[in-house]
């Protein structure tokens, strides 16, 4: 079984024939694609397609969520086949507020460099949804279509020539009983309503942990349906691109053996929670894993999770290393984490969300700017009559992305 | 020629010793006791004055104190420009590390002279000032003295050459979290980690885990049915429009709100404003997120003597643990001078 991603690398961005790429340059059809999204779920009543370069002076706001374009041009199973994919390019969806916990992107200027998205190509779709849809399907709504979109801008790869491929090589590499054994633990989101992840269609509310071949994953196995925090929400993006699934493979039979991943989710139930940590204990001890790294999203209550893992695998004997965003306040002061645990001693830190940024006005928004003020790491009073915005960076898509796709990190003086 | 003002207190600064504890803040010309010592260790430091005060006098009224300090470097400095101040070493005394730590801060914060002081690491005055003031480590009584001046002395000449202190010069930890750009992304930096733990090497975790402030519960109440109880939620259930602008994520605030003539919230009367959840279910009926309507059937059948007339409420998504700790130090006083003997805590 192999996995090839064939990229189609996107150096130019207009309105043009809908998905023809040729030599860099990407037309997008954007009333076309608007006619599309609108004429196949009533929920949503308008979209305006927007396309943005790195280093406009653009402000995207409430952003939801970010995906790649894919095609599957060979194969039908996840994790196996060949994968046409637009590279350094994303559609992002956005509009008014669903739930308090969207966010923002600046294409230029500080607020530019926290967020990954800054330096991609964006196909932004901005959806008005009908009126008295409950926050749920309004959610469900824009994820929707954002697939959907994504589909669109990807059907015609196939046609067009690709720059650059890889083979994802996994189960065929050599493993060596030298090298230490390293699994992969990747807890997602997973606490309901606003708060899901969808692992091959299913809410990873049940049906996980469970064990994966990691090219399943980073292909498109995994959709982010859920609304917190800009900061440390994995995006449909991130999780296509998982930064440690990627860093596990490149070492793998060199370095290391990568195991496999357990994917394992975040109930809202204390004894859920518990049965939860110990079964991806369970699968990744099964696995003969000499050391696992532990990535994380959201935070709060699976800070719980967070230290049950932990704690589990220090039983077994499994060293670990953990992943996670801190929210120490916005003086560094207060302690960053809702739980702790003595065996956690070896954490990766992607940054204190809490810190406060001040963003410049730019001259174009997208999206409904006074929605700031209510999104979480805004405040009343956080919009200036010119546009000109301070929030935390809690607020800012991905800027403490606890997969470690980022360089932000914290450290105490 | 870096021109420095010391402050010591009456022992050190040879005025006697605690039977001259009371003595107010007298600014003396030169240096005195470890001055000396301090201006032998780097002949680059000038001491131009001392300032030097009675432990008593200045923990009796440290706020005055401090001022008369401040006003009297000020004057100092009018006459002789001083580039630093320092204070100390002060060890694990009490009363001298306070006054120390209190002094540099203000002279810092209000003349923006720039100051040091060295503390034992447990002197209660370093969890007080470590966050603002330049806080040497120095053990815990005068027997390291010589092992102070040093460190302070070359944290003189570090400090005025504009570098910045660090751990490696004393200094102790300010305490506070800080964002930077590492190098590597969080993944790399990760799996790196990883390795170099299978392979036994050392490693420095990026966020040391705090020590937890467990508070143990009150003892139960032995008559619920004559108690006072208040109710509390950090669910963000607020008055329709959000009056006090509570944020959805890292509350800064925490709202006072009378339930006296309610006998249950409505949806017209009340909303949720917290960020981490799907606030459809609180807002349909508040009362599950903040249960009026069964504390009041709980009043009316007499389990609880009766519910007092006002709630307060905050948002816990994201919220500090130092702002949280804020809230239920200004609450508490409130609720115990109104008599109120139980709270019923909910959260989300």
């Amino acid at each position: 079984m192999t996995l090839r991603f064939e990229s189609c690398t996107v150096r130019s961005l207009a309105e043009g024939a809908m998905g023809q790429f040729e030599r860099g340059h990407l037309h997008v059809d954007t009333e076309g694609l608007a006619r599309a999204l609108t004429a196949r779920d009533a929920r949503v009543v308008e979209v305006a397609v927007n396309l943005v370069r790195p280093g406009d002076a653009t402000r995207i706001v409430c952003c939801k969520d970010v995906i790649q374009p894919r095609l599957k041009v060979r194969g039908d199973d996840p994790g196996e086949g060949v994968v046409r994919l637009l590279d350094n390019l994303a559609v992002v969806t956005c509009g008014p507020i669903v739930g308090f916990q969207e966010g923002i992107i600046d294409m230029s200027g500080p607020g530019a460099a926290y967020t990954p998205f800054s330096e991609l190509f964006l196909i932004v779709l901005e959806v008005d949804v009908a009126e008295g849809l409950a926050s749920h399907e309004h959610e469900a709504a824009l994820r929707e279509a954002g697939l959907h979109a994504a589909r669109l801008i990807a059907e015609h790869l196939e046609g067009y020539q690709a720059d650059s491929e890889e083979d994802l090589l996994w189960d065929e590499q050599p493993v060596s009983p030298t090298l230490p054994r390293f699994a992969y633990v990747d807890l997602m989101l997973s606490q309901g309503l606003l708060h899901d992840t969808w692992v091959l269609g299913e809410n990873a509310v049940s049906g996980l942990p469970r064990i994966f071949d990691p090219r399943v994953l980073l292909d498109d196995a995994v959709v982010s349906g859920n609304c917190v925090s800009a900061c440390d929400k994995n995006t449909t993006y991130h999780h296509q691109n998982n930064p440690v699934i990627r860093e596990l493979l490149r070492g793998h039979g060199r370095r290391w053996n990568f195991v496999g991943v357990v994917a394992t989710n975040c109930p809202t139930r204390l004894a859920e929670k518990a049965r939860s940590a110990e079964t991806a204990v369970a699968l990744a001890r099964g696995l003969e894993a000499d050391g696992a790294i532990i990535s994380k999203e959201g935070f709060g209550n699976p800070d719980a999770d967070l230290m049950m893992l932990i704690r589990g695998f220090a039983r077994e004997g499994i060293q670990t290393v953990a992943i996670t965003d801190e929210f120490a306040g916005r003086d560094g002061g207060s302690q960053s984490l809702a739980d702790t645990t003595p065996e956690a001693n070896a954490v990766i830190s992607t940054g204190n969300a809490n810190q406060l940024v001040q963003l410049p006005p730019m001259s174009t928004t997208i999206g409904p700017l006074p929605d700031v003020t209510r999104l979480a790491g805004g405040y009343a009073g956080c919009l200036g009559d010119d546009g000109s915005l301070e929030v935390e960076l809690q607020a800012i898509m991905g800027a403490t992305n606890e997969l470690g796709f980022s360089r932000l990190s914290c450290r105490g003086i | 020629m870096t021109r420095v003002l010391h402050y010591l207190n009456q022992f050190f600064g040879g005025l006697g010793g605690e039977e001259a504890a009371g003595t107010p803040l007298t600014l003396l010309e030169g240096a005195r006791g470890p001055g000396n010592a301090l201006m032998r260790l780097d002949p680059e430091i000038e001491i131009v004055a001392t300032l030097v005060g009675g432990d008593n006098y200045l923990a009796e009224h440290l706020e005055t104190a401090v001022d008369e300090a401040v006003a009297l470097v000020a004057e100092q400095h009018a006459a002789v420009p001083v580039d630093m101040l320092i204070a100390g070493p002060a060890f694990n005394a009490g009363r001298y590390g306070m006054a120390c730590a209190g002094i540099c801060a203000a002279v810092e914060n209000r003349l923006g002279i720039p100051t040091l002081t060295a503390l034992y690491p447990e002197n209660a005055a370093v969890e007080v000032y470590r966050r603002q003031v330049t806080i040497l480590a120095a053990t815990d009584d005068v027997m390291g003295m010589a092992e102070a001046l040093e460190t302070m002395a070359r944290a003189v000449s570090k400090r005025m050459t504009g570098r910045p202190l660090g751990p490696e010069d004393g200094l102790l930890p300010k305490g506070i979290r800080e964002n930077y750009i590492a190098s590597r992304t969080g993944a790399e930096r990760a799996v790196e980690m990883l390795l170099t733990r299978i392979k036994g090497g050392s490693i420095t975790t990026e966020y040391p885990m705090p020590e937890f402030d467990r508070v143990p519960p009150a003892p139960p109440i032995e008559d619920a049915s004559n108690a006072v109880i208040a109710l509390i939620t950090s669910g963000g259930i607020v008055p329709k429009g959000n009056p006090d602008h509570i944020e959805s994520a890292s509350a800064s605030r925490c709202g006072a709100y009378s339930i006296a003539d309610l006998d249950r919230l409505t949806p017209a009367s009340h909303q949720s404003v917290h960020g981490g959840y799907d606030p459809t279910y609180a807002n349909a009926d508040p009362n599950r997120v903040l249960p009026l309507d069964a504390a009041r059937s709980l009043e009316r059948e007499g389990h609880i003597g009766r519910l007092f007339e006002t709630y307060y409420a905050t948002v816990g998504n994201a919220t500090s643990v130092d702002q949280a700790r804020r809230f239920g130090t200004e609450i508490a006083p409130l609720l115990v001078n109104e008599g109120v003997q139980a709270v019923v805590l909910t959260s989300t």
